[in-house]
């Protein structure tokens, strides 16, 4: 293979002569016939083997290579009358119309031909050649009707095109022969004012007298099973070419009427007119027999099907799949639940030595109809073969080291598994295959988070990596384990979420067992040393949690009932006889947990420290090992206890009932104060507001301390058993979710205001105009359980319906925004100087982000300098 | 209206010039050429009396929510020939 790495520069386009035409040929083509009896390719026909052979065995006569090697030879036809070239036909008129029938000069006097030479100069120069085109169509527009030549004064008379192919003089066909001896009047010096360069191309070479033909290597013709040829469309359109080319030869050496002459050269036109273009609006397209349309050189290239779209711009991939998701808890981390259907689809290539021969003849064995089987081998010299009842036993019989067996993809074959948008690179992860039965990928659900999934209705896609590189390098680089550490945080990417969240939560608050039943929980997550233990026979749920940490394993923290998340515990006022009243300082010794309730805050996806900081100590296979175990945990945890909710969790007391309507209502008439002080216009406005903007503020202000403290009274009263409670707590729900369904749902709001005059002065016509009280601005003083009012209800759907739109439309202009955004920064690289650069060596930033860190390695974009000194140095 | 002196404004950082000997030490740190530094145009507003012509080198120090402080470098640039928003490569 010849190589060489020159760049290209420019590309010019230009026209072949007939000359270079014949010149490039290797073979005049002369007879329709393709192939003789005994089925071999007929000289100086169109499969002639000069032009290129894709038949295996043959040697092509020009390069002397045999197939694939041959890269395949141009040919010609002589054409026995002038044709005009399609594609070509507006220039031509152009030509024409512009030029005078006489002489064949531009029909511009030289004065005005070189003004307009130097104008087009410029315009190309300082506008381009877009401009110069504009320039150049309103010059040949300005010279069309001119009826003098200003150079030998003959009168011109008006060209017109009936289209497609028919040039007339008035009423007069000119035909095509003496169309082209007219283009050859034309002079190389006024050609350019047609915006053509003499030196590309003479006007005369768009009427054709030789007809290229493409080699064979375009145009394969396909052997069927049946031992039938199947000649590909330009091959049929090139056959119907010759043959009406022959004919008229030969009518045209017989002397035969001139009539006959004209309809076998009109035919022929027609051929050659569909050979580059088959959809040309006056023609009825050339078909098959079927009556399908014969796909011809325009139709390979254009449109959505054709050569750029289709084969250069869209690129597709083997060896994937894709599928809809859902959630498998028992999955490990870095598996994915593949149907059974694809796994006799997808295959790996195994290669077959000494000590994996016997294992993959098994698979022949089994051929690809039964799983685990085989579908190909491919022998060393590369030729695949399809395992099949009755290749089976030859290819059993040969088979020996160096052969690759593709073989159906098994349990632990590695495969990369990924969901669109890719954002970032944890959207595509390494995961070791699980098959199961049903129809959907199964992943589990602490990996939602990194490839923002749902079950919703979505799809993932999968790919198989197909040689050991790949292999190696999806299982280094981008398995599961290796991305718990978010690059942009700092933190774990993968955590508990739902069920797992609140089971921990309720294990480590105030579970207790008895031995026996806390091994049995603790075994059912796959967990078998239980040394920590000791010989209690009561457990705490504390204790069974600290089962899954590391023995050595020091960890301090805060939860997310902490009240002073900053303030040392010591000096909290929650701090009383040595230890949080609220629970909420978490304290790991020696693998321990010691005190402190699991939450959110410490497990979930991007949020604690805990599960970062194993990460650290112990490694990426260590942490994903805790967090599957974690996750099972917590949701054992809530199956053997049970988690329910039901509509007598949002019900409160009758004695909490009234408070909140009390301070709904005191809320309602301290409004109405305000309201009051604003229309006898008592109400001072706040600095730099006006006095509607300061009522605005202030009632929002009154209207929002309401809801939360209603918010309040509900929680004050729901016992501590209350799912909707728990989940709040826990840091999985907001205690608002509960306060808007037990007491009040609050005040409803539109790009931060309330909401306000739909119709004229009012939000609804059911209020009074200007009426600017709480209920008639989107306040919702009742909760979901009591039911709304209708103008209430219409509030909630207004604000909903915002949202709506509101994600709708933003989602694509913020996902083009990002898109710009990472292409811009795709190849910034930080240097081992920790400058970052770009690929030109221009520096963008003098040290990453200005402070050197990793994110990465580091703990939520900072660096515990005062750990790393008591971890080296001891207390 | 006072005339406006952004230089002066609490939110543009500190721009002085660099001497002679700082360029090369700063050039040699980062084992560069000057056209491998970021750009700065000759009429920014903040390079308003500095007495600065094209080549040379100005240190930007700017307040980093990462870093703390943090220096910045910019070679300035004439406006006239650097062409639209791209920096270009010279």
């Amino acid at each position: 293979m010849q190589t060489s790495n020159k760049k290209v520069k420019n590309i010019q386009f230009k026209i072949f002569s007939p000359k270079l035409i014949k010149q490039v040929a290797a073979a005049k083509v002369v007879t329709p016939e393709l192939y003789d009896k005994e089925g071999y390719p007929v000289d100086g026909g169109l499969m002639d083997i000069r032009l290129g052979v894709v038949d295996p065995g043959l040697t092509c006569k020009t390069c002397g290579n045999k197939l694939k090697e041959c890269p395949g030879h141009h040919g010609y036809i002589e054409l026995a009358r002038p044709v005009v070239h399609i594609m070509f036909v507006t220039t031509v008129l152009n030509l024409l119309r512009c030029t005078c029938r006489e002489c064949g000069r531009i029909l511009a006097s030289d004065a005005e031909i070189a003004a307009q030479k130097r104008r087009l100069k410029k315009v190309e120069k300082e506008r381009g050649l877009k401009e110069k085109d504009v320039a150049i169509k309103l010059f040949l527009q300005k010279i069309r009707g001119v009826s003098k030549c200003p150079h030998c004064r003959s009168r011109q008379v008006n060209v017109s095109l009936e289209k497609p192919t028919r040039f007339l003089e008035k009423d007069k066909r000119i035909s095509p022969i003496e169309l082209r001896s007219r283009l050859e009047k034309i002079p190389d010096k006024d050609i350019e004012l047609f915006g053509i360069d003499p030196e590309s191309m003479r006007p005369e070479w768009t009427v054709l007298t030789v007809l290229p033909i493409p080699s064979v290597s375009m145009r394969p013709s396909i052997t069927l099973q049946s031992g039938e040829r199947s000649e590909d469309d330009l091959t049929h359109k090139l056959g119907d070419i010759v043959r009406i080319n022959q004919r008229l030869f030969e009518n045209i050496n017989a002397g035969a009427p001139e009539i006959i002459i004209e309809d076998l050269w009109d035919l022929l036109q027609y051929h050659v007119t569909t050979f580059f273009k088959n959809n040309v609006a006056q023609l009825p397209p050339a078909r098959h027999r079927s009556g399908e349309p014969l796909k011809t050189l325009r139709d390979r290239i254009e449109s959505k099907q054709g050569r750029i779209r289709h084969n250069l711009a869209g690129k597709r991939t083997n060896f994937s799949a894709r599928s809809v998701i859902s959630p498998d808890a028992m999955l490990k981390i870095n598996e994915v639940g593949m149907p059974s259907e694809m796994t006799m689809k997808l295959t790996v290539p195994e290669r077959v030595n000494p000590w994996n021969i016997e294992y993959l003849k098994t698979l022949i064995e089994k051929g690809p109809l039964n799983y685990p089987g085989a579908n190909y081998v491919i022998r060393p010299d590369g030729r695949r073969k399809r395992i099949t009842d009755e290749t089976k036993e030859e290819l059993l019989e040969e088979l020996e080291p160096g052969y690759i067996v593709e073989r159906h993809i098994i349990d632990g074959d590695l495969a990369l598994f990924n969901r669109q948008p890719s954002l970032h690179r944890m959207s595509m992860m390494c995961h070791k295959v699980k098959v199961l039965d049903g129809k959907t990928f199964r992943l589990n659900v602490a990996v939602c988070h990194p490839y923002n999934a749902d079950f919703d209705g979505d799809e993932m896609n999968l790919h198989v990596p197909q040689t050991e590189e790949a292999r190696a390098e999806a299982e280094l680089l981008l398995e599961v384990p290796t991305q718990l550490v978010s690059p942009a945080l700092g933190l774990t990417i993968m955590g508990c979420t739902q069920d797992a969240v609140t089971g921990n939560y309720i294990l480590t608050k105030d579970l207790e067992f008895d031995r026996n039943d806390a091994v049995q929980l603790l075994y059912s997550v796959g967990i078998d040393n239980f040394n920590k233990f000791g010989r209690k026979e009561k457990v705490s749920g504390k204790d069974v949690f600290s089962v899954l940490l590391p023995d050595d394993f020091d960890f301090l923290g805060r939860n997310g009932i902490c009240i002073a998340p900053a303030m040392p515990c010591k000096e909290c006022k929650m701090w009383k006889n040595g230890k949080c009243e609220l629970d909420a300082r978490i304290e790991i010794k020696d693998g321990k947990l010691l005190t402190g309730i699991m939450d959110a805050k410490q497990l979930s996806a991007g949020k604690g420290l805990l599960l970062r900081t194993i990460h650290k100590q112990y490694g990426s296979t260590k942490t994903a090992e805790i967090l599957t175990s974690m996750f099972k945990l917590g949701i054992k945890v809530l199956l053997k206890r049970g988690f329910t909710i039901g509509l007598s969790d949002v019900e409160i007391s009758e004695d909490a009932k009234k408070r909140i309507e009390e301070e709904i209502e005191k809320s309602l008439e301290e409004v109405e104060r305000l309201i009051e002080q604003y229309k006898s216009k008592e109400l001072t406005p706040l600095p730099g507001r006006t006095r509607k903007e300061t009522l605005e503020i202030k009632t929002l202000g009154v209207l929002n301390k309401a809801r939360n403290a209603a918010g309040e009274i509900v929680a004050e009263q729901s016992s501590d058993i209350n799912p909707i409670m728990i989940m709040a707590r826990c840091g999985r729900a907001k205690l608002l979710n509960l306060a808007m369904m037990s007491a009040c749902v609050g005040q409803q709001s539109m790009r931060g205001q309330r909401i306000g005059e739909g119709y004229v002065d009012r939000s609804l016509p059911c209020f009074r105009r200007g009426d600017l009280g709480a209920a008639a601005r989107g306040f919702i003083k009742n909760g979901f359980k009591h039911g709304l009012q209708p103008s209430e209800f219409f509030y909630g759907a207004m604000t909903g319906r915002d949202s709506l739109m509101d994600t709708a439309l933003r989602t694509p202009k913020s996902g083009y925004l990002y898109r710009r955004l990472s292409n811009a920064m795709q190849d910034l690289k930080v240097e081992y100087d920790g400058t970052v650069r770009d690929c030109s060596g221009q520096i963008v930033q003098f040290e990453y982000g200005e402070d050197g860190i990793d994110v990465s390695k580091s703990e939520q974009g900072t660096i515990n300098v005062q750990k790393i000194i008591t971890d080296v140095c001891g207390e | 209206m006072a005339k406006s002196t952004p230089i002066k404004h609490s939110l543009v950082p500190k721009h002085t010039k660099m001497g002679e000997r700082s360029v090369k030490e700063l050039l040699e740190k980062y084992n560069i050429s000057k056209v491998q530094l970021p750009k700065i145009l000759n009429n920014d507003p903040a390079l308003k009396g500095l007495g600065i012509k094209v080549g040379d080198v100005i240190k930007i120090e700017r307040k980093s929510l990462t870093a703390g402080n943090s220096e910045y470098y910019r070679v300035v640039a004439d406006a006239t020939k650097v062409s639209g928003t791209s920096g270009g490569e010279s």
